[in-house]
């Protein structure tokens, strides 16, 4: 059996009725069994107590080979045919006691059970509940261990935020800065059309300035840093989980949240925040160029307006806002990295998850400061 | 009846950067025997295994499986020989996202015109032959343990009936219960399936159980070649060090005296 040989001699199997004898001969492997598997599927045995297999003409056999004769002499005994074999080669032979010696065929005990649907319910119910369990106990975990941390200052890991808020903070600045300043721009631009109906021309400054420093600024941004940062947490983590780097962190009795957890949550509540507030300057000023070109609001006019129809509690309502989207953020992302299994696969998926999860409860979150903030009449 | 070269590897260089790997790797592999490859951490025994199979690119030499010279193959010209060996690497590359069967099954569904009856069929037969329960098949590479992952990976690597079987480090990580486990399973489907088996290891005890020839490469070339035991009388200083360690010289004493 060499490369060269291959398909030039396809298996075959007849029976000769006369004698009770079945040929075989050919390839009776992968290369030659094409036809084989439909042939013997379709072929019609004679009732007869023993039948002869003359295997002389089998010119090589590997497993799939050896496994279709096997299966049909298996078969025809259970039918109550005796069988032989005729011409057998000892390295053909030593194949089929393999398969036989496999017992496959013989031993049913091994196949599993399958499942009704009651249990099919539970077994996609269940891991639901145990992640809605799984996330509160996080919670309150990370809870618990910054009150530990705000009782000692000095375990608190500035390094480690510091880092964290470079990554998070400093280097979204060109992305946030540039969505929010498009933003901006489409918003003065869309607007424009409307109140340069009523020549309202300079209520510009107070569509922009409201909607960017009350909702959008703070949203998009989060939007964004859980795309960017929230999914990186996810992924970070979830390698090292892979990579056993978490239990090596627990052996030597270091605690995984207070190291990798902790500076996260604290350095994203640190950063959104800022974030927001690059957001909010560069929306503005996309809707002022806007207002200037499309409207022929000039600068000077437009900063007068904001001045006088955007108060301060407009910014801090958006400001307020950002800190608890950013726990949202990364405790989201750095839970789902725990949940990963051992495996390259559940990474990828806890990342996805983590992102949409928290994008989810950032605009839940966001529902309910609408609801809560118009209650309170701000 | 003279032997029938199956591997043949001529001359071959390879170097990252400055750090030369192989300066000059003779030898060659017959058809039907284990042939082992050792040598210490970083000796170029695990890039020589994947420039065979086509993973990576020497600088310079010539490389012929089955007669074929594989380093100027194309992709296409190439299927047929890749289609006639089997790999099984060292962390064992299971597929995380696929079931045992449907790791082993990979290769049928793709390669051959089988039914998915009988794919399934072959795929139980494969997973019996590593040595696997049959309720091995329905679990995830994860779920396995070290040991079983390996014969996952075994029972993958035989999928389409190879002539030639290549392992990466077969009994790295296992207990030395496990790792004599495949020893024996590594033997008895050398005899049973006809294989040509090519090895790359440390465990030299694997090495005086199941290989016919060994190859220890070191200095960039192969400093010897041939049966464990008459490499056990070598003069080559690395070849000495490789079997007279402390760990060479306890499986010299258990299998070198017997021989």
């Amino acid at each position: 059996m060499n490369l060269t040989s291959h398909g030039k001699q396809a298996a075959t199997i007849e029976i000769i009725q006369a004698d009770n004898i079945v040929r075989c001969g050919g390839q009776w492997s992968l290369a030659g069994i094409a036809s084989l598997e439909f042939r013997l599927a379709s072929m019609q045995w004679p009732v007869v107590k023993a039948l002869q297999f003359d295997v002389a003409e089998i010119t090589a056999m590997d497993t799939v080979g050896a496994w279709l004769l096997h299966r049909t002499m298996y078969r025809l005994e259970v039918k109550g045919c005796a069988v032989n074999l005729l011409g057998q080669r000892s390295e053909h032979a030593s194949l089929l006691n393999m398969m036989q010696a496999l017992k496959l065929l013989t031993d049913h005990s091994t196949i599993p059970p399958s499942q009704n649907w009651l249990e099919k319910t539970g077994l996609v119910v269940w891991p639901h509940v145990q992640q809605f369990v799984g996330m509160l106990t996080f919670v309150g975990e990370f809870v618990m261990l910054s009150i530990r941390s705000l009782a000692k200052p000095s375990s608190i890991r500035w390094r480690a935020i510091l880092y964290n808020l470079q990554h998070v903070g400093f280097n979204a600045l060109p992305i946030v800065g540039l969505l929010a300043f498009l933003m901006g721009v489409v918003i003065a631009f869309q607007g424009a059309g409307q109140l340069q109906r009523f020549g309202a021309n300079i209520f510009i400054a107070d569509m922009v300035g409201l909607l960017m420093l009350r909702e959008l600024a703070p949203l998009m941004t989060a939007v964004i840093v859980a795309g960017r940062s929230g999914s990186a947490f996810a992924a970070q983590i979830g390698t090292m989980k892979v990579t056993e780097e978490i239990d090596a962190l627990r052996t030597m009795g270091i605690a995984p949240m207070e190291l990798l957890v902790l500076p996260k949550v604290v350095a994203l509540m640190i950063a959104l925040p800022l974030l927001t507030v690059f957001a909010d300057v560069m929306g503005v000023i996309g809707g002022m160029v806007m207002a200037k070109t499309q409207l022929g609001v000039s600068y000077a006019d437009f900063l007068e307006r904001f001045d006088t129809a955007i108060k301060l509690s407009a910014l801090m309502v958006g400001l307020g806002k950002a800190p608890v989207f950013a726990a949202i953020i990364a405790m989201v992302g750095c839970y789902q990295g725990f949940q990963v299994s051992n495996s390259a696969d559940s990474v990828g998926k806890q990342t996805t998850k983590s992102v949409v999860q928290a994008i989810f409860l950032i605009i839940v979150a966001d529902a309910l400061f609408a609801v809560i903030f118009s209650w309170l009449k701000i | 009846m003279l032997p029938e070269p199956i591997i043949e590897i001529e001359n071959l260089c390879t170097s990252f950067g400055n750090a030369v790997v192989h300066n000059g790797v003779t030898f060659s592999v017959n058809r039907g025997e284990v042939f082992g490859l050792a040598g210490g951490s970083g000796c170029g025994k695990s890039t020589l295994l994947r420039e065979i199979v086509l993973l990576h690119r020497p600088q310079s030499g010539s490389i012929r499986v089955f007669g074929k010279d594989v380093l100027g193959l194309d992709d296409a010209a190439a299927l047929p020989l890749k289609k006639s060996w089997g790999v099984m690497f060292e962390r064992s590359a299971l597929f995380s996202s696929l079931t045992v069967a449907e790791n082993v099954g990979l290769p049928m569904r793709e390669h051959t015109q089988m039914s998915e009856a009988l794919i399934k069929e072959m795929v139980a037969v494969k997973i019996a032959l590593a040595g696997l329960p049959a309720s091995a098949g329905v679990k995830y590479p994860a779920e396995l343990s070290g040991g079983m992952r390996k014969r996952a990976a075994l029972a993958r690597a035989l999928a389409l009936d190879p002539e030639l079987l290549f392992l990466d480090e077969p009994t790295a990580g296992l207990d030395p219960l496990s790792a004599t486990a495949f020893d024996e399973l590594v033997l008895h489907l050398k005899k049973t399936l006809g294989l040509t088996i090519m090895m790359v290891t440390h465990d030299l005890d694997l090495l005086w159980q199941v290989a016919d020839r060994v190859a220890v490469l070191g200095e960039g070339k192969v400093v010897g070649i041939g049966t464990m035991t008459e490499l056990s009388e070598s003069k080559h200083p690395v070849v000495r060090e490789y079997f007279y360690g402390p760990r060479g010289r306890v499986a010299w004493k258990s299998h070198g005296n017997k021989s």
